[in-house]
């Protein structure tokens, strides 16, 4: 491995291997070093994909037989409380015609060695099963490499492209951005439940090849800032639930304890009945937002994808960030490569282009979303409880006047909630996202 | 109600370390300094085992999620990536 290379890229994810496709084509010498057995060994999402932000990679990922699970045609938000809660879904024929594989699932551990080979057969190296524990700096603190842990495992590079994800032991050694806040990190478990296709497709309600994806919300998360997601694959279901790290560590409740509670819901219970669970899987989520985004570049090195925050804790974007960012990190270097210049300066072209896109645009948007959450944790507690008790009670067919029964959910939202708290809930949580 | 998460880690594949890529840097502050030990409840892979006079580092079974390196409130955890090709393996991810 003593060679030098014009860019080594730290990670072979989506921002990686998004970096090392681009920058192969232009003909530029490029080694990703991963640290698992193969590519997506150590990763996982909820598993929705982007085609857009793919496609401005690999324009013929489906002719190329990207592992495509199901193309995505409805979205479900689920707002839960113990016993029952509120679903809202959208579905639209455009999804599986003109906008087909705007959204689709995938399995990381065969996606991401799929993606890999295409930066392969662009004329990368794709090292594996190769941790990167130091970078190389010159006299004046300049990035001008890596250190594995291969012997003799230093790689000297022109530049180094920082794609190792948000759990970054290398960025808590070497400070190229400080360790995340407990606050800034939701820790989420996943388990993937295999089923028969037809069944999938029968309690979806969707033909063969068609998926759905469900977010949900609410008391699920035991009283924490938290999300849980059900995806579609082609014979499993993702099911993901997770937390705000500082949530879970004041709470005592232990993250495959709520998970196995809320496979037992009985919005959810249904959907995995019979369910074989074939793998049981923990990441963390980058939900920092904008104020965490760390300085994405500096002499001799940028950062891209989870390891720079760019992630949309709202719309669950971050696999279409990370493709992004390499792209745009690829970009910069080669014009840095045809000015021999990689000073932070020069590489600096990189935030500009990150400014100009969605990318940094969306998450200044919702700078304030992770703070609103993290401030009414009613979300997860007291709203879904009451908004339930509401419907149950207007539902409910026992002869009782209806005006008596809003009195009495009137009450008690009054005892439970005060109407300026909720005020507030809404004005805060409208200026989050505006 | 009792998730076995053994059951769960049993559904993985793991090629073991022989060096621990875990480790607790003083074995007092744990039973003498951390009230609420909350090591002992965030791990999703149930890895810190509270025993009579120590807690116990089962690393073989860590998912690598990496939230004992900065949500143990004493930062008395040192914590690397097993060796490269090491730890756990994803099938589907
Ligand atoms: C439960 C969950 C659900 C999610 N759902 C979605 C979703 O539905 N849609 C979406 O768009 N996003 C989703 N995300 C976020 C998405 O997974 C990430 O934004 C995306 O994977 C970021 O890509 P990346 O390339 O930056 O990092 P990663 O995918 O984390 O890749 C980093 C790579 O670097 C390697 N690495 C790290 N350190 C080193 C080192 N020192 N040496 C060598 N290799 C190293 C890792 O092994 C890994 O392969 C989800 C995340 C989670 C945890
Ligand atoms: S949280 Fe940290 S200090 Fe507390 S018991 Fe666990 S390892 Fe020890
Ligand atoms: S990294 Fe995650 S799974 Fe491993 S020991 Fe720490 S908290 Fe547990």
């Amino acid at each position: 491995m003593q060679e030098n290379y014009d860019v080594a890229i730290v990670g072979a994810g989506p921002a990686g291997i998004s970096a090392a496709c681009v920058l192969a084509g232009k003909g530029i010498k490029t080694i990703v070093v991963e640290r698992g057995e193969y590519p997506g060994a150590k990763n996982i999402s909820g598993g929705v994909l982007y085609g857009h932000d793919l496609a401005a990679i690999i324009p013929d990922f489906v002719e190329k037989k990207c592992p495509v699970e199901r193309n995505i045609i409805e979205s479900r938000l689920w707002f839960l409380s113990k016993s029952g809660g509120y679903s809202l879904s959208f579905r639209d024929r455009a999804f599986y015609e003109k906008q087909a594989f705007n959204a689709f699932t995938v399995g990381r551990a065969r996606f991401d060695r799929w993606f890999a080979e295409q930066a392969r057969a662009k004329g990368a190296l794709v090292v594996c099963s190769t941790v990167v524990t130091d970078l190389l700096r010159d006299s004046n603190n300049r990035v001008i490499g890596v250190t594995t842990d291969r012997p003799e495992g230093d790689l000297k590079a022109r530049v180094v492209v920082l794609a190792d994800g948000i759990n970054s032991p290398l960025a808590a050694k070497t400070g190229f951005r400080p360790e995340p806040k407990p606050s800034h990190i939701a820790l989420a478990v996943k388990e993937v439940i295999e089923l028969p296709e037809e069944i999938i497709n029968e309690r979806f309600n969707t033909e063969t090849g068609h998926g759905v994806t469900i977010e949900i919300i609410g008391e699920i998360t035991q009283g924490m800032d938290g999300i849980a997601v059900i995806y579609t694959n082609k014979n499993s279901l993702s099911v993901c639930i997770g937390a705000n790290l500082s949530d879970f560590m004041e709470s005592k409740v232990k993250p495959y304890e709520m998970l196995e509670e809320f496979k037992q819901h009985p919005l959810v219970a249904p959907l995995i009945k019979d369910g074989q669970a074939k793998e049981y899987m923990a990441h963390w989520i980058a939900e920092g937002g904008y104020e965490a985004i760390p300085q994405l570049c500096g002499d001799g090195y940028l950062i891209a994808g989870d390891s720079g925050m760019l992630f949309n804790a709202l719309h669950r974007e971050g696999s279409n960030m990370a493709m992004t960012s390499g792209r745009f990190a690829a970009e910069t270097i080669a014009e840095a490569l045809d000015k021999g210049d990689f000073s932070r300066k020069t590489l600096a072209g990189y935030v500009a282009r990150l400014q100009n896109s969605y990318v940094i645009k969306d998450l200044k948007k919702y700078r304030r979303f992770n703070a609103f959450r993290l401030q009414h944790h009613e979300l997860f507690t007291t709203l879904p409880r009451l908004g339930s008790f509401a419907a149950q009670q207007m539902l409910t067919v026992d002869g009782v006047p209806k005006k008596e029964k809003q009195k009495a959910i009137c009450k008690k939202f009054r005892k439970e909630i005060s109407w300026g708290s909720l005020i507030r809930l809404l004005w805060t949580g409208w200026r989050s996202v505006k | 109600m009792t998730a076995k998460v053994e059951d769960k880690l049993f559904l993985n594949r793991f090629r073991v370390d022989e060096n621990p890529h875990i480790r607790i840097i003083e074995g007092n502050v744990c039973m003498e300094k951390c009230e609420n030990q909350p090591c002992l409840y965030f791990c999703p892979a149930n890895v810190y085992r509270l025993e009579k006079d120590r807690i116990s580092v089962a690393y073989e079974g860590c998912l690598e999620c990496g939230s004992c390196r900065i949500g143990c409130p004493n930062l008395n955890i040192e914590w690397r990536f097993p060796t490269g090709g090491y730890g756990i393996s994803h099938k589907f991810g």
